[in-house]
């Protein structure tokens, strides 16, 4: 299979089994986007020979023949059985994210978790359920070395006193199973004050920090219960954070809802406030007022576009800025194993509720019918989620196995899909539409850097 | 080539022998936390 496309004047192929890119001219980028799958030089010859002359045509045609016969267009599916069979086998635990805190001190419009709680009571995880969290990913993570926790919530720097004790005795467990731990938080920054900001610039070897954008944007939607926007509080923290992380990750995420359409207007605002790091996502579900539509879609893409020109051009203006779904790398990149199943949701990747339930990713806690077993017991599955998350993947999914974009999108969200289509199975196509837009921006990125150096 | 420029050539291919550790960096593409898309995990053997 073979994608062309045209951004920003580039004329773009990628052949989607080995990854390759080639950068066109009109001549081929018409040929190659007449012929999705499979080439014929007659063919084409015939439909284009009128319009760029025969000789041309021809010219044209057999290049791609031997780009065709060197392996780097219309290469041949990979070896699909072989690849099921090594996903079947993946074993072994690689991340949790614990819910530290299922509690808020913001009521964000727009929160997945119904404003901190997730349906059920403000509550705290205790000490005894961290650790028991902590032992159980070293216990079960296979030959695995790099394993990662994530504090998450609510607002997790809520319960920092349980997050203290549980990185230290992941320090402990470290020594103990020969693992190394990766701790990450993700926080909406209104509790952050100079002993925590030490703290997560010490002990955490990522932040996420969120901030939607410009003033007006970020407040309508993100408020203290008394109905106050947290903006003010939230860009000192976080300039005061990032200004003493030094080399370490971080990033400004935020959420653009179809309030904020012109959602690049708010990437460049993070980005002049001083942030190099930043990712604005369009806001997940339905059925309210600022929830995504169809009839969105078209400006989103749009937006996007303009977007990677707009970062294309501060890039080469000498600015850093990262926009982390524009964030493909073309020339390394993981390996085929990880693209096949992307998050790893129900297999490996588990979230840990404050009780200590297991769930297959931090959007089904709440939802009992997901609980996959506890923190103390073990994992008890008798519906065989983790299997049906382990199954459900770009060799499974009837959309995503024709789909060009399978290798870098790795088939989407679960949870997405889930709440949009009721079945984790079949990927929001709203969604897909969107990861399809930012994957040929960032190729066209990649494209103008490489032609650009070149 | 006067046509077309090979910009990468992809190696998707080749990691079906030697990849899969599954030392690389968890990732999720949801609006809620780290968005990294799977296509910029950093490989950690290399
Ligand atoms: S864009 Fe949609 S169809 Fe394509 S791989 Fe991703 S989830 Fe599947
Ligand atoms: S299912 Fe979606 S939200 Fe859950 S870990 Fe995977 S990508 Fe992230």
């Amino acid at each position: 299979m073979v994608h062309a496309f045209e951004m920003n004047g580039f004329y773009i192929a990628v052949d989607v089994n080995t990854g390759s890119i080639h950068s066109l001219d009109r001549i081929t980028y018409e040929i190659l986007k007449a012929f999705p799958y499979d080439f014929s030089a007659d063919k084409a010859i015939q439909m284009f020979g009128e319009k760029f002359g025969v000789e041309e045509v021809k010219e044209a045609c057999h290049e791609i023949e031997q780009l065709i016969e060197q392996g780097m267009l219309y290469s041949p599916d990979l070896d699909q059985p072989l690849l099921m069979r090594q996903i079947e086998n993946k074993s072994g635990l690689k991340a949790l994210c614990l819910h530290v805190a299922h509690d808020c001190n913001l009521t964000c419009e727009y929160c997945f978790a119904s404003k901190g709680s997730y349906c059920s009571e403000r509550r705290l995880m205790p000490e005894e359920v961290a650790f028991k969290a902590l032992e159980y990913l070293a216990q079960n993570s296979g030959d695995r070395k790099n394993i990662e926790v994530d504090f998450f919530g609510g607002e997790p720097l809520i319960n920092f006193e349980v997050i203290k004790r549980a990185v230290d005795y992941g320090k402990e467990l470290e020594k103990q199973y020969n693992k190394k731990f990766y701790f990450t938080i993700t926080t909406n920054g209104t509790l952050l004050d100079e002993e925590k900001i030490d703290y997560i610039n010490e002990y955490m070897d990522n932040v996420v920090i969120s901030l939607d954008g410009r003033k007006s944007i970020h407040d309508a939607m993100r408020y203290y219960r008394n109905g106050k926007g947290s903006y003010d509080e939230i860009v000192d923290a976080a300039r005061n954070l990032v200004s003493r992380r030094g080399n370490k990750s971080y990033y400004i995420r935020g959420t653009f809802t179809n309030r904020n359409l012109d959602f690049s207007e708010d990437v460049f605002h993070i980005a002049e406030l001083g942030f190099e790091e930043i990712s604005i996502e369009p806001v997940v579900g339905g059925g309210q007022p600022f929830h995504i539509t169809d009839k969105h879609i078209p400006i989103i893409l749009d937006q996007y576009e303009r977007l990677a020109k707009r970062i294309l051009d501060y890039i080469k203006a000498g600015n850093k800025l990262k926009f982390y779904h524009f964030n493909i790398n073309l020339y390394g990149g993981p390996c085929i194993q990880r693209r096949l199943v992307a998050c790893g949701a129900g297999f490996e990747y588990l979230a840990v509720s404050p009780e200590g339930h297991f769930y297959p990713c931090h959007q089904f806690v709440g939802q009992p019918q997901f609980i996959m077993g506890d923190v103390f017991k073990g994992i008890d599955d008798p519906k065989g989620l983790s299997e049906q998350f382990k199954r459900c993947n770009i060799l499974t999914k009837e959309k995503c196995k024709d789909c060009w974009a399978k290798y870098f999108c790795s088939g989407g969200c679960h949870a997405n899909a889930y709440y949009t289509n009721g079945s984790i199975d079949m990927p929001n196509e709203l969604a897909c539409l969107m990861q399809r837009k930012r994957i040929e921006c960032a190729l066209m990125m990649e494209v103008a850097l490489s032609l650009e150096s070149a | 080539m006067k046509h077309i420029k090979t910009l990468h050539k992809g190696t998707l291919k080749d990691s079906l022998k030697n990849g899969g550790c599954g030392e690389c960096q968890a990732s999720c593409q949801s609006a809620c936390k780290t968005s990294c898309t799977v296509a910029n995990q950093a490989c950690q053997k290399q």
